[in-house]
């Protein structure tokens, strides 16, 4: 699965976009952003607070309890400012 | 007609008006980058594709809530200075109430609907902007 990352999401990981292979069970987006925080330190702060984390998969924006089951491509990032 | 583009480039006003003049009334907005809070640079980050697909699904909205003959949505990214233009909607119907009123539902849904995300510096201090309250409640009136 790729998962990218966008802002200071980005930042504090260190890297726009990772391969991973999340264990069998990981069903939903918060569940997955659980286990991408075990990565490391950067991964952690990044994933500190949930309520200023939003996600897209497969490049639709969807709630952190969405299921990702058979996506290709999860997105976390902070709430937008565009425009 | 919907045009759609996320792109570095400038954004020539008098190009994008001319290609939106399809009707009768044409309403426009444009956003530039504020000077007045010592902002020296602000820098645009997308999520290319994602962002596209999110323009071209307000465009095609706004197109068949209000029977638009033209929708425009550009959108600038990268770095940009004080005073420049960072987006331009452009909505063009029969008639100006349906155009005012699709402009301001562009605008107002691009900003929490659309993947981009802003970074000041002043400086060389760099902060990436918070989401407003008031932009999620200009947007819900269009629910």
């Amino acid at each position: 699965m790729r998962v990218l990352y966008f802002a200071w999401v980005r930042e504090r990981i260190g890297t726009g976009e990772e391969q991973v292979d999340p264990p069998a069970g990981t069903a939903t987006v918060a569940a997955l952003v659980d286990w991408l925080a075990g990565r490391g330190e950067g991964h952690a702060a990044a994933f500190a607070d949930r309520t200023r984390l939003r996600a897209a998969v497969d490049q639709v924006f969807v709630s952190l309890d969405a299921p990702i089951a058979g996506a290709r491509e999860v997105a976390l990032f902070p709430p937008v400012t565009g425009g | 007609m919907i045009r759609v583009r996320v792109s570095p480039e400038p954004i020539d006003l008098a190009a994008e008006h001319a290609r939106v003049e399809r009707g009768g009334a044409v309403a426009t907005f444009t956003g530039l980058v504020r000077a007045d809070d010592g902002v020296e640079e602000l820098t645009l980050e997308h999520y290319p594709g994602a962002t596209e697909a999110a323009l071209e699904r307000l465009a095609e909205e706004a197109t068949a809530r209000w029977s638009l003959a033209a929708a425009t949505i550009v959108h600038r990214v990268g770095a940009m200075r004080p005073g420049e233009r960072i987006v331009f909607v452009a909505a063009c119907a029969p008639h100006r109430a349906a155009a005012l009123e699709a402009c301001a539902f562009l605008i107002d849904r691009l900003k929490i609907d659309a993947p981009f995300w802003k970074r000041e510096r002043r400086g060389t201090e760099a902060r990436w902007v918070e989401q407003r309250d008031g932009d999620r409640g200009a947007a819900a009136r269009w629910d």
